[in-house]
């Protein structure tokens, strides 16, 4: 039985939506990063999320880890002025050297908070 | 986003049901669209990324959409508590599938060899009967025995499911299909098995057989990739 609940504590923080839930559930603020377009190589498809807590918290991906850095700053801001945003990453990207995708594609991320 | 749609959001996952969020990029207004039942321009946008299980952009009367596809998860079905079901319940279960495994011997369907999985007990048509394989199933039969197997089998031919394969040599494999077909299932019917189970990759130990079932699965429910 010990094994069972583990399994579904598991699952259930590795899930952004759920993650998000629960977050809110215990007066967190949170905001998500969707991978909304790719081109070229990219590790994650459209469609795959990270959800943000207020203090930096994360759960999911939206790279290969390249970019989650600066997505988790942004959903910061977005969870403080409430608005939303469009990120785009590549190896054009004159920041590419700290958050660029090493595997050359480009990515575009939608920022959202919950609220 | 708002607290309520994240909720409905995780409640139509928690009830299995397909749904797809759209979010207008511009705004971040987003409205959930149940893809089975809306035929609005966005519900046919919808049901089309939800068929081909694939979150996307969408122009719609002149907004820019981004789809969110949520299709309810994808589930295993073993048929055969046999020693590679070991190895493939966990490697499964990270690629995303539900699990469970419909063994009618209690000895080898236990929760000792399998903490926490799902397990029936029922023979595998009744099993079958009582929960039905949906497009979003795979089932595999590592049982080696016949009269485990082919009752299974059938109910499998006869649903929806994407994946179907049974352990077993070239040799059991043929007398198998004899069975099946003298109960009245065509050429087209017995081409949706994939037997001898997974892909030829050399695989010898249980752990490896499992990787080429779970290739095979992945390969059928997500096509070539292409040049």
């Amino acid at each position: 039985m010990r094994d069972t609940r583990e399994m579904q504590t598991d699952t259930a923080t590795l899930d952004p939506l759920d993650a998000a839930a629960s977050w809110l559930g215990s007066g967190h603020k949170v905001a998500f990063g969707t991978v909304i377009k790719t081109w070229g190589s990219a590790p994650r498809q459209a469609g795959s999320q990270i959800a943000v807590r207020d203090d930096g918290a994360f759960v999911g991906s939206v790279s290969g880890g390249c970019i989650e850095g600066a997505v988790i700053e942004e959903a910061l801001h977005a969870m403080k002025d409430g608005k939303v945003r469009t990120l785009e990453f590549g190896v054009s990207d004159e920041t590419a050297w700290s958050v660029g995708l090493a595997c050359g594609g480009r990515i575009e991320i939608f920022v959202e908070p919950v609220q | 986003m708002k607290p309520e749609t994240l909720a409905a959001l995780n409640s139509a996952r928690r009830d299995g049901r397909a749904i797809v969020r759209a979010t207008d990029l511009a705004t971040g207004e987003d409205v959930l669209v149940d893809p089975h039942t809306d035929t609005s321009a966005l519900g046919l946008a919808a049901a089309g990324a939800a068929r081909a299980d694939t979150s996307g952009p969408a122009q719609i009367e002149g907004r820019s959409w981004f789809l969110s596809v949520y299709n309810p998860p994808l589930e295993l079905v073993i048929v055969g508590a046999a020693h590679i079901a070991q190895p493939l319940v966990p490697m499964a279960r990270e690629a995303g599938y539900g699990i469970r495994i419909i063994d009618p011997r209690t000895a080898f369907a236990s929760e000792a060899r399998f903490p926490g999985v799902a397990l029936s007990h029922d023979w595998p048509d009744e099993a079958l009967k009582k929960a039905p394989l949906g497009p979003r199933s795979a089932i595999v039969f590592l049982s080696h025995d016949p009269k485990i197997d082919d009752p299974g089998l059938i109910a499998a031919l006869r649903s929806s499911c994407f994946y179907i394969g049974t352990l077993g040599s070239k040799k059991t494999q043929a007398a198998r299909n004899a069975r099946i077909k003298a109960e009245g299932f065509d050429d087209a019917a017995l081409a949706r098995i994939h037997g001898p189970v997974g892909l030829d990759i050399g695989a010898r130990s249980p752990a490896e057989i499992a990787i080429s079932i779970l290739a095979e699965m992945t390969l059928t429910l997500r096509g070539a990739k292409r040049a």
